[in-house]
């Protein structure tokens, strides 16, 4: 009995201790977020709109920007993502073998450690479409980590030592892992790679202190794998009922359904909701897996200490054409229609941007962020139309129309969507969201394909060019999420795959595949300044200050999915002969390498 | 128990070419790619290696064709559009300039692995993939042509009709839908 009241009174005691930790870790977070000087989450805050309060440099002095210093990762592949700043240093992480540096940036970027992890080489083909890794997390004097072969590794963030490895998923089985994770509270928050395997795959919660997992929350199968409540969880208001998933695939092809969940997280405290987006369910055949495969392609809302979900959006049923739902969800508080609402913005691969009340998810606006989408004649937005939420498809640009070995030619966008995992940026003074997109179109003949475990599992054959008529395969707008209109619109070569970054300063910053650093006017679009780094870029770009000054960074090295289908060029198999390989090839221009470029005004 | 099988006779395949095949330093990695034969729609060099054919009005044989298609879904991802090479992997129109069909086969089948200070290139292998290895020939059929130069880049405009031996093959090969 002694024995036991004394184990109690301790356990009693050091759970305390324990969750006074916690709490101050997690206030900690949300507070050092709202510091304009530091970065200490992958999109700035919960809210991800990546706006910077810092105005230190700004539209009458962005032209003096110089590079301040610069940094070789040592790493060749693509580098997505960016750098976070906690106090006087930065850390960074690199693609394969996903080295994470901490930075002294009290002397020009010293390395103050080094960790890199072992990892199996055989992950590295399992990763569709590059060896990237989108940033690491910092909470509680630790560095979190998710590595390519999906193990999550918390690290001590003073010394670069491992403080625990959790195993995510199983690279044999074609997960893997690329995602930045997110801290949130006590836990943090991650998800898996592989929609091109066949993977079932799920966000997954894991203790901050000890690794231990918490919750996994699947895309598809019964609701006690997808932490739906049948009552409670609802889509346009209403309850999704029992099996809501499971309905929606035949037999067991849930099982290998993808829905994968690699995308950028964020989180509203005073909602308690975490929101992400479910990408495309497995295979690209879309005849071989009939009926509208729940919850792929699907806007969440979940509880972050449970799992459970309080709203789903799908937003595009039975996908055709590869249109992964993964891409980010940025929460503005706007005033909309005459209500102040809280809102939930979202600009999908399908070419739609979508705007919904966070708290219900209710749909507010779903209109094309670029004017050449064709699939989709718009959504039905009649909440008595039994098709209420639902895009319309137009049957020529339906794959699934065509059938298996019928090529379906013209459809705009192409697979990699209007705009791919690049994350938006948003500002509050003008209220617009600055968003990197792909402007490029497709055929697309879905055929016949089987799954073992492990392989890649596509089945179809694409071919991608820019709309007919343009040779820009990207633009870089400004859009207003609550009339869902672009209001200027910057033509690129290439499609931009670089996170963009709005400041305090009404300069809003980009990068380009080719490798320029632009700087645009917020209002205007107009450019105020550009400067070529030695690669391509497809990070995001960021800012903060240190002892006084305000620097902007961003990593370049040319990679991920745009080095592998631009890196030759593109060609027009409608053009006829004359015109194949008539678009720029990014191999012309850049060449591989990973370097972090540090900039100033002198 | 199928997977195994597959593997199996891939490797029986490539042992027995190994043997056989005298590689000539003409045209590309295995040989003169011109066709000297054509078996129920599947055409085949004077060395016995299958290969292109391609008519004056830019027809192509079925296989060129399955194999931009079979490349497309389960290549291209590294390797670029076209086998036209990326910023991961090799342009496979050079490669295949010096790559013979069997060594093309050996590396599908049991992948590669280049991994050093300066390299981090792995590719995986394909032995037990359905996807791939049961197409394994058009697609390097198709790659073949376009390391010669005889096909541009993008779909073939026009091909030959599917032949019933490809039919039946694909049905003994891929297994019941």
């Amino acid at each position: 009995m002694r024995c036991m009241s004394l184990t109690i009174g301790t356990l009693v005691g050091a759970v305390a201790v324990l969750v006074g930790g916690f709490s101050y870790a997690q206030d900690d977070l949300a507070k050092m977020s709202q510091n304009p000087n530091q970065w200490v989450m992958p999109a700035k805050n919960y809210a991800n709109t990546r706006y910077s309060q810092l105005k230190q440099i700004n539209t009458s002095n962005v032209g003096k920007l110089q590079v301040a210093w610069t940094f070789s990762t040592g790493v060749l592949r693509g580098h997505e993502g960016a750098p976070l700043v906690v106090g006087d240093v930065m850390y960074l992480s690199t693609p394969f073998p996903n080295i994470v540096y901490a930075l002294d940036l009290s002397h020009d970027g010293k390395i103050l450690w080094k960790y890199e992890p072992k990892q199996d080489p055989s992950v590295i083909p399992v990763m569709c479409c590059d060896t990237v890794n989108r940033g690491v997390a910092y909470a509680d004097g630790k560095i979190f980590l998710h590595q390519a072969d999906d193990k999550l590794v918390a690290l001590d963030a003073k010394t670069g030592k491992e403080v625990w490895t959790a195993v995510n998923g199983d690279p044999k089985r074609g997960q893997t892992g690329t995602s930045a994770p997110l801290v949130v509270k006590d836990k943090v928050l991650v998800g898996t790679s592989g929609g091109e395997f066949g993977v079932q795959c799920s966000l997954a919660a894991y203790d901050i202190n000890s690794g231990k997992l918490a919750w996994r929350a699947y895309s598809e199968g019964p609701d006690d794998q997808i932490l739906v409540d049948p009552e409670k969880t609802t889509q346009f208001g209403k309850p999704v009922g029992q099996n809501s998933s499971l309905k929606t695939w035949q037999g067991d092809q849930w099982k290998i359904g993808g829905g994968c969940t690699w995308g950028w997280i964020s989180y509203d405290p005073e909602l308690n909701l975490v929101y992400y987006g479910s990408g495309n369910p497995s295979t690209w055949n879309p005849t071989q897996r009939p009926g509208d495969n729940k919850w792929s392609m699907t806007i969440w809302a979940r509880n972050p200490d449970t799992g459970v979900a309080k709203w789903v959006y799908q937003m595009t049923p039975h996908d055709e054409w590869d249109y992964d739902g993964v891409n980010e969800m940025i929460l503005t508080d706007q005033r909309i229609n005459g209500r102040e609402r809280k809102l939930l913005t979202h600009f999908d691969r399908n070419g739609l941007g979508y705007t919904l009340d966070r708290a219900t998810g209710e749909l507010l606006v779903a209109a094309k962020y670029d004017p050449k989408v064709n699939w989709t004649s718009g959504v039905d937005m009649d909440k008595n139309s039994p098709n209420y939420g639902r895009p319309t498809v137009v049957q020529r640009y339906s794959t699934q129309a065509g059938g298996e070995d019928h090529n379906t030619t013209g459809i705009c966008p192409a697979a990699l969507g209007s705009k791919d995992e690049q994350p938006a940026a948003y500002s509050p003074e003008t209220q617009l969201f600055y968003v990197p997109t792909n402007h490029v179109c497709m055929d697309y003949e879905p055929f016949r394909v089987s799954y073992t475990a492990g392989q890649p599992y596509v089945g179809a054959t694409l071919s991608m060019y820019p709309p007919p008529g343009d040779s820009n395969m990207g633009n870089f707008i400004a859009w207003d999420n609550k009339t869902g209109k672009i209001v200027w619109s910057d033509p690129e070569l290439f499609s931009v795959w670089s996170g963009a970054l709005a400041t305090a300063g009404g300069v809003v910053f980009y990068g380009t595949l080719e490798g320029y650093l632009k700087a645009v006017d917020a209002k205007t679009g107009k450019e105020l300044y550009r400067f070529k780094t030695p690669s391509g870029i497809i990070g995001n770009v960021m800012t903060y200050q240190h002892a006084g000054k305000q620097y902007v960074a961003v990593l370049s090295g040319v990679g991920g999915w745009a080095g592998i289908g631009l890196a030759a060029g593109l060609t027009d198999p409608h053009a006829g002969l004359g015109a194949v390989g008539g678009y720029a090839a990014l191999s012309n221009y850049t060449a591989l390498g990973g370097q972090l470029t540090v900039f100033a005004v002198p | 128990m199928k997977s195994r099988a597959l593997v199996a006779a891939c490797v029986l395949t490539v042992a027995a070419l190994w043997a056989g095949v005298v590689i000539a330093a003409n045209a590309d990695g295995s040989g003169d790619p011109t066709a000297a034969k054509n078996q129920d729609g599947k055409y085949y060099d004077k060395q016995g290696t299958p290969t292109y054919s391609i008519k004056p009005d830019g027809t192509v044989d079925w296989y060129t064709y399955s194999g931009y298609r079979r490349y497309s879904s389960e290549c291209l991802r590294c390797h670029g559009p076209d086998g036209a090479g990326s910023s991961y992997a090799p342009d496979l129109t050079n490669s295949l300039k010096t790559v013979s069909y069997t060594d093309f086969l050996g590396v599908v089948a049991g992948g590669k692995k280049d991994v050093n200070t300066a390299n981090d290139l792995v590719m995986p292998s394909f032995g037990v993939d359905r996807n791939v290895m049961c197409y394994i020939d058009d697609i390097y059929i198709y790659l073949r042509a376009r390391a010669d130069g005889a096909l541009g880049r993008g779909r073939p405009a026009k091909h030959e009709e599917k032949p019933t031996a490809a039919q039946k093959w694909e049905n003994s090969c891929m297994g019941p839908a």
